[in-house]
């Protein structure tokens, strides 16, 4: 039996993610040697034809073609492996699904009629069957290295779906809500990211997406009612890169 | 006839603080304890008297916490901070075992036990009390934890008494502070008048030895006096826990209204038991690198509140926020006497004040007996 192959694909998105995968750097060639990398423009000329054993999917749906493509995705692929918030959730993108679109391209444009889009930036998991969705804006290298490995080794990826907070309270980092009264979506953001940004003394941004059993509307009430957080800040914490994912959309409305 | 004198306890002038750590760094121990960082006192390493959060105190609130500066010049005047020391016994994540491949076969290596001699200056009487739970836990039983068994051996405890409390502490109704009666090797008071030092007493030969070692004089009985007013101003504590008849009431409201009330509020995002100094809950993880050919098995933190934590086949057996929280109060108050012979609370408050929306474990105890009276 040969090495599983390895596809990565783009869709609406900033590259970021399957930067991640470049950026292994020194398990790079422990990847390389593990799976045959048959499919990834980014990093190779040499793009080969499927199947593919796995595929690494990045960005989000946002045209009539990539709705197309994904579904041929899926049929060339044995794994669908979305990566990112882009894909996970349709990423800050997704803004436009509270806007209207065409007024953007006309803002933006010069020749808005050259446009051709849809109305919504959506996640894949809304097209296609997906096997596993790895969070993050970025994704963490280490969780992808991780999630590579358990596919190939079939096994249960050991991605933790618990908040935030446990990464504060494991590397001893003060609570920056309770201690300083910063506005932070940690406790109710899936962990991944290792706390970054309340190591730096700051709240999350919620990059990670919604954890399961997410209360955003007790945190945002106790934010606006007891830290005096205001509602549009609120709102613009929750519709951020994982906008359109519930419940960041629907908090995040209710704070318009 | 001179002033009437202590024959069991000392005065260490706030000047010779740092011959303490000085004794204690000689006879091998690091020193850890209070220190101001991230806008809060957390444990940490302690080279002099210096990194000590001198002339800085702590107001608590549920989900608040702010450190301040006080009007003197107190070392430990301040209650407890978000960290617990539980962190150097039973560390957040620690590597348990590797396992390569050597041709056919598998190779095991197993980390050595390390023992690190700590001690701990500072330790309240209610994390006194936590420490003590914790020893049940991971060496009362028939399965000993080997390296918080070999690392608790070792420490050295130098124990403060509270003189003063937050709004957040209950000990007094937990029988386990602001007095530290036990479990300590050197026991503290800091005392600001006749003069700012430390009446010291030794608990224990380790301490005997330590304290004979400073050559410190007696305490006087105004000193002795002081330190008893300040333990008493303690005492008096605005939040109560009423524990008569708490492990039956909650035993028996398993199906109260009252769970999904703090569901309502509670994020399930664990910070309580990551706070809290005897939760002792932690998963195995085991990983593998690329090739196979290494497997490694890694002890975490973990939390009832966690979704993975409950998990068996056919998915987790705590599903919903408010089975979490009921199984983590009910543990806390009331099944922990099953296993463990005492309350999983010592009243230290930390649970409340690190809860990002302020839920409130005595509050919570007092609505589920008032709604039992309503009924009856």
């Amino acid at each position: 039996m040969g090495k599983p192959r390895l596809a990565v694909w783009k869709f609406a998105s900033c590259d970021g993610c399957q930067l991640s995968l470049l950026d292994c750097e020194d398990e790079l060639l422990a990847v390389a040697g593990a799976v045959e990398i048959a499919y990834f423009p980014e990093a190779s000329s040499d793009m080969q034809p499927g199947p593919y054993d796995v595929s690494l999917v990045e960005g989000s749906i946002t045209t009539a073609h990539d709705a197309e493509r994904i579904r041929e995705i899926r049929r060339q692929s044995g794994a669908v492996i979305t990566i990112g918030a882009c894909a996970t959730a349709g990423g800050i993108q997704a803004l436009r699904n509270f806007a209207d679109v065409e007024e953007f391209t006309r803002a933006v444009y010069a020749t808005p009629s050259f446009i051709s889009t849809l109305d919504t930036s959506t996640p894949i998991a809304d097209h296609i069957r997906v096997d596993f969705e790895l969070r993050g804006c970025p994704i963490n290298k280490h969780q992808l290295l991780e999630t590579i490995n358990a596919f190939i080794n079939r096994r249960r990826p050991n991605i933790p779906a618990h908040s935030v907070c446990v990464e504060c309270k494991r590397r001893g980092t003060v609570c920056v809500t309770v201690a300083r009264g910063a506005a932070c979506l940690g406790p109710v953001t899936h962990a991944g990211c290792g706390a970054l940004c309340p190591s730096y003394d700051r709240g999350c941004f919620g990059c990670y997406g919604p954890k399961e059993l997410a209360n955003t509307e007790s945190l945002a009430a106790w934010a606006r009612d007891k830290l005096g957080v205001a509602d549009k800040d609120i709102q613009r914490l929750h519709h951020n890169f994982n906008a359109w994912s519930e419940p960041f959309r629907s908090e995040g409305d209710r704070h318009g | 006839m001179g002033p009437k004198r202590d024959a069991s306890a000392f005065i260490l002038p706030v000047a010779r603080l740092d011959e303490l750590f000085a004794a204690l760094r000689s006879r091998g121990y690091a020193c850890v304890g209070p220190t101001v960082r991230d806008a809060a006192i957390v444990y940490g390493d302690i080279e002099h008297s210096a990194d000590l959060p001198r002339g800085w105190t702590d107001d608590h609130a549920p989900g608040s916490y702010r450190i301040k500066r006080r009007s003197d010049n107190a070392y430990f005047g301040y209650v407890v901070g978000p960290h617990a020391w539980k962190k150097y016994l039973f560390t957040p994540e620690r590597r348990l075992w590797q396992l390569q491949r050597a041709g056919a076969k598998w190779e095991r290596t197993d980390p050595p036990v390390e023992v690190q001699k700590y001690a701990f200056i500072g330790v309240r009487a209610c994390e006194i009390a936590a420490l003590q739970i914790q020893d049940r836990i991971f060496t009362g039983g028939q399965f000993v934890e080997p390296n918080y068994a070999a690392t608790r051996r070792e420490v050295f405890v130098v124990s403060v008494n509270c003189t003063q409390s937050a709004s957040t502490c209950f000990c007094v109704s937990m029988d386990t502070g602001p007095e530290v009666r036990g479990g300590s090797d050197l026991t503290l008071t800091e005392i600001l008048q006749p003069e700012h030092c430390f009446v010291v007493r030794a608990d224990s030969e380790r301490g005997d030895e330590v304290l004979a070692s400073l050559d410190l004089d007696c305490a006087r009985s105004e000193h002795s006096h002081a330190a008893a007013v300040g333990v008493d101003h303690a005492r008096r504590q605005s939040r109560r826990l009423e524990t008569a008849g708490l492990k039956d009431l909650l035993r028996r409201n398993s199906e109260s209204p009252q769970w999904q009330d703090i569901a309502s509020r509670c994020l399930s995002c664990a910070n309580c038991t990551l706070a809290c100094p005897t939760c002792f809950c932690s998963s195995v993880e085991d990983v593998s690198d690329l090739s196979g050919d290494h497997a490694e098995r890694w002890q975490r933190w973990d939390s009832c509140f966690n979704p993975d934590f409950s998990y068996m086949h056919g998915g987790e057996v705590r599903r919903t926020t408010a089975a979490r929280y009921r199984q983590w109060m009910t543990h806390k108050l009331s099944t922990w006497f099953d296993q463990f012979g005492s309350s999983g609370c010592v009243g230290c408050g930390r649970c409340i004040s690190w809860c990002p929306v302020g839920i409130d474990i005595t509050e919570e105890a007092r609505k589920m007996r008032e709604a039992e009276g309503v009924q009856s």
